[in-house]
């Protein structure tokens, strides 16, 4: 076989090559991760505000990993500068390589200018998790609420993202919503480029 | 009804649910971040993350067993084996190898190449006691711990510090006998 042998070292973790992102762990192994990080979080505060946070910003750090990685591995370096792009971009690049699918739908919010969904029947990190009912609308999603704030604000669109639960007709778990508020200077700069 | 067959760590990889390592490996980072943020002291954060581990492995341990069909091991080789190859592959994706058993057969070194845990990663060198993958420590002597058998895990190597491989060291400590919680003559 050609390349067996010891794995050569690098001296700088930078100078590693990066893999094609192929590489796969099993989904029981993400949940029993998640499900520690959530519990060790539930032990550090007293409130659900601040275990969203904390959930938030956990996801915030790899938001902007994320965006690092497929901005250099799968977009050859251009970034993006509109509100559309970015938003596609994390519609179906980031939900692609993170979840292995698109996310089930984007929406303009209707009542407000800066508001965008995006929609998803079942969130991955809540497959295996049952909120009690006095923790009223907390949320777990907040983590990917914060990954998708991380992409957005390494990509220069400062925004505030939350996630919600929606209930819908017809199937018992509520579908969950990533709520997108983009702050006044993204809208007034893409009002400038037109 | 017959026994079914022990499956293969690739069989029930290939048969479950996979979700990006990536993913899997930037949570990891983002837990080892905000602990080290927390608590402050390397030793700290090692000794959360062996519990952290040990909460995991005490329920992995039922998945472990319920999918992948294994018989009752006979002697601790045969558990480090299958820790090794059907283990790791099932959950991590990587398979390990079994080496360096000592004289009595009690304790052996699992050898890790491929570690999706420290993809990415580098130690800086105010954190050079941090074992950075020590939950895995804690979910090999919590899935132990649940299958009657104390032991030690240690790691021997970490190529997060320079080495070129990661190695723990399994210890069996003792087996303890399963115990009924009720007696047989009441």
């Amino acid at each position: 076989m050609i390349g067996v042998g010891k794995v050569k070292q690098y001296g700088n973790v930078l100078d590693k090559p990066l893999n094609k992102g192929k590489t796969e762990v099993s989904l029981s192994a993400f949940a029993f991760l998640f499900s520690e990080l959530v519990q060790y979080n539930q032990t550090q505060v007293d409130n659900i505000g601040e275990l969203e946070r904390r959930l938030e910003d956990a996801g915030y750090a790899v938001g902007a990993r994320v965006l690092e990685l497929l901005c250099h591995r799968d977009k050859g370096n251009r970034r993006e500068t509109r509100l559309l792009g970015i938003l596609s971009f994390v519609h179906s690049t980031v939900w692609k390589v993170l979840f292995g699918k698109v996310a089930d739908s984007l929406e303009k919010g209707t009542e407000h200018e800066d508001e965008y969904m995006i929609s998803e029947k079942e969130l991955l990190v809540n497959k295996f998790i049952s909120i009690p009912k006095d923790m009223g609308t907390f949320n777990c999603g907040a983590f990917v609420a914060g990954i998708v704030r991380g992409v957005l604000d390494g990509a220069g669109f400062p925004a505030v993202v939350t996630a919600h639960f929606v209930p819908m007709e017809g199937q018992q778990r509520p579908r969950t919503t990533i709520l997108i508020k983009f702050a006044e200077e993204v809208l007034l700069r893409e009002a400038r480029l037109g | 009804m017959a026994p079914v067959a022990p499956r293969t760590g690739d069989a029930i990889f290939a048969n479950i649910e996979r979700v990006n390592a990536e993913l899997f490996t930037l949570t990891y980072g983002a837990i080892v971040r905000q602990l080290l943020t927390d608590l402050e002291e390397v030793d700290e954060v090692n000794k959360q993350l062996d519990q952290m581990g040990y909460n995991i492995g005490i329920r992995l341990i039922d998945e472990f067993l319920a999918k992948s069909n294994v018989s009752r091991c006979v002697d601790f080789r045969e558990t480090a084996d299958v820790i090794a190859k059907v283990g790791f592959k099932m959950f991590l994706g990587v398979t390990a190898s079994v080496t360096n058993w000592d004289a009595e057969g009690t304790t052996c070194s699992i050898i890790l190449e491929d570690n999706p845990l420290v993809d990415f990663v580098e130690l800086p060198d105010n954190y050079q006691g941090l074992y950075y993958c020590n939950i895995l420590s804690g979910v090999i002597r919590g899935a132990l711990d649940m299958v009657s058998m104390k032991a030690e895990v240690t790691w021997l190597r970490d190529a997060l510090r320079g080495d070129d491989v990661f190695e723990l060291q399994v210890k069996l400590l003792k087996q303890v006998p399963e115990e009924y919680p009720y007696k047989d003559d009441e």
